[in-house]
């Protein structure tokens, strides 16, 4: 039998503001534990939590980038539940009305351009962190976290495979980090994702029972863990046997997923308004001022760069998954103007050993040592023949870790190819008279030897020789 | 909506609370009178009436996105039954 897989996204990303959702505290990842607490936070009684300004904005601005309505009025509402690092026993989120409605984005898939439905988005507070310590049989709890604004970001069940999860998972993060809401590091945990996986038999209309998968802590992980849980899935079904509605984790040592334990009581969080918070009314005037503000986002971005620089959509899609990519690429080819450098060219250094050393180093564009400026100047270099491709290459980790104008760097190190026809044509006679049975083949009519040939002069000039002239030089000579 | 002993009993461990078997017999009438309220209030039609989420009218109230730091961490961990100095400290979780 065949299976279709229906998969649905919870994300939970962190919002970049200063200060925590309800309170004045500071959002400062990595300070000592509970440096960052105040009376609210901490769930002292009496207290009173007070809505920061900029969650309210970060939260509309993501809606308007992926076309929800964002509602004029919203609710905040307590979900309760009790654990140590969520010192009021309940979260303060939304539920029944949420701050943003129905909305969709477009992800790239292996089959074309899919439309992925967004139920809603919602603001919420974060929970704090608990260390356990087994020898003392105790819990440490710091609440630094606690109350770190969160926006819950919920998808339709749109997805039918674990490569178009990852697609809207990147989607999302891409917007995020466009938007300066969210930094989207998935390792640090401020952008997690939860995954609501079924399967049913292909023509049926009903859902399957879905399972929720959490603990995924990277792109790779979604993906193995969505893979892993619908093979489980079928196993199930093929056997017979039911499908648990349960959260399970994923295992990333082991590649697969398990119950999560202790999950005694089934959830009953008895939502209801939250009474020390009045319902949030965002003004007209606020909505038109943030809709101004938002930046070009991935999808237009994309667009543009295929109609504008010429590039193929699957170049437009790589440079502009990251915002600071794009700029260092448009920044690169702006520079490249005076210097010669094109497009396509710029693109394909930057898909290739520019991104392979960022990701090398672990840093963003912005980050790079090597100027857009300075990208652009070498890629003159090889346009106007002062260096081969095969140098740029070779130097290219060096130049990149250290920075600077790449003219100075090839001429100090002595590699600025030899182009000069005289000096070329020396080595191209040496090394003829010392192959003379392969002048005599190539004559006879084997002209593949000519990539021997060249071969040769390369080895004889260090890699310096300007490939199109010794090429025909070689031919010249040997006609 | 009818209160059984069975419901008090689950309310009661929702919100982590013991109750002896004398307190559960004391409630049930007790909640049952306060739900039974609600359903008279029920009763009014409410057609084409904004529901309220609060006693107040609604006005937003917002803070700017501003740090300020007004308690040590000792004062904020003063309260707790055990702490050292550095984090809230709890019966073991898991």
């Amino acid at each position: 039998m065949q299976y279709e897989t229906v998969i649905g996204l919870e994300i939970h990303a962190q919002l970049k503001t200063a200060t925590k959702i309800f309170c004045s505290c500071s959002t400062t990842f990595g300070n000592e534990p509970n440096e960052n607490v105040c009376p609210v936070c901490s769930g002292m009684p009496g207290v009173l939590p007070v809505l920061n300004v900029k969650v309210a904005e970060y939260a509309a601005k993501m809606g308007m980038a992926v076309n929800c309505v964002v509602n004029p009025v919203s609710v905040f509402a307590r979900k309760n539940y009790f654990y140590p690092d969520l010192p009021k026993a309940y979260q303060i989120s939304q539920f029944e009305q949420p701050i943003c409605g129905p909305g969709h984005v477009v992800i790239e898939t292996e089959a074309g351009r899919k439309k992925v439905g967004i139920t809603r988005i919602h603001m919420e507070e974060d929970a704090g962190k608990n260390i356990h310590s087994a020898s003392e049989n105790k819990s440490f709890v710091d609440l630094n976290r606690t109350g770190v604004p969160l926006i819950e970001i919920v998808s339709d069940p749109d997805m039918r495979s674990a490569a178009e999860a990852v697609a809207y998972l990147k989607e999302i993060r891409s917007i995020l980090v466009y938007l300066g809401i969210c930094d989207g590091n998935m390792e640090e945990g401020s952008f997690r994702c939860d995954a609501n996986v079924s399967v049913r038999p292909v023509g049926q209309a009903e859902l399957g029972t879905r399972a929720e998968l959490k603990n995924m802590n990277s792109f790779k992980h979604v993906q193995k863990a969505i893979d892993y849980e619908v093979a489980r899935q079928i196993d199930l079904v093929e056997d017979g046997e039911a499908v648990i509605q349960e959260t399970r984790l994923y295992d990333a040592a082991k590649g697969t997923t398990h119950p999560m334990r202790g999950k005694e009581e089934a959830h009953d969080y008895r939502y209801f308004p939250d009474p020390d918070l009045v319902p949030l009314v965002l003004e007209a005037q606020w909505l038109t001022t943030w809709r101004g503000e938002l930046p070009e986002l991935p999808e237009a971005k994309r667009n543009r760069f295929v109609s504008q620089y010429g590039l193929p959509e699957f170049d437009a899609g790589v440079l502009t998954a990251e915002r600071d990519l794009a700029d260092y690429f448009e920044a690169t080819v702006a520079a490249g103007g005076a210097a010669g450098g094109e497009a396509k060219k710029v693109s394909n250094w930057m898909m290739g050993e520019f991104l392979r050393e960022l990701n090398q180093a672990g840093i963003g564009a912005g980050q790079a040592k090597l100027a857009p400026a300075d990208l652009a100047r070498l890629v003159g270099l090889i346009d106007k023949g002062l260096i081969s491709g095969k140098i740029a290459k070779e130097v290219f980790p060096e130049l990149f870790a250290q920075g600077g104008d790449p003219e100075a760097f090839v001429k100090a190190k002595g590699l600025v190819q030899i182009s000069d026809t005289s000096a070329l044509e020396q080595a191209v006679d040496a090394v003829l008279a010392e192959s003379q049975t392969e002048v005599e083949r190539y004559r006879a009519g084997n002209t593949k030897l000519l990539g021997f040939f060249v071969g040769q002069v390369m080895k004889k000039t260090k890699g310096q020789a300007n490939p199109g002239i010794v090429n025909d030089l070689l031919k010249n000579k040997l006609a | 909506m009818k209160i059984t002993p069975e419901e008090v009993s689950r309310v009661a461990r929702l919100a982590r609370l013991e109750l002896s078997e004398a307190k559960r017999e004391l409630f049930v009438p007790q909640l049952q009178n306060i739900l039974s309220y609600m359903d008279q209030l029920a009763e009014l039609d409410t057609t084409g009436v904004t529901p309220m989420y609060g006693p107040v009218e609604h006005t937003t109230v917002l803070r700017a996105d501003e740090v300020r730091k007004d308690f040590t961490r000792a004062e904020v961990l003063s309260n707790a039954p055990e702490e050292d100095g550095r984090f809230f400290i709890v019966p073991r979780i898991v």
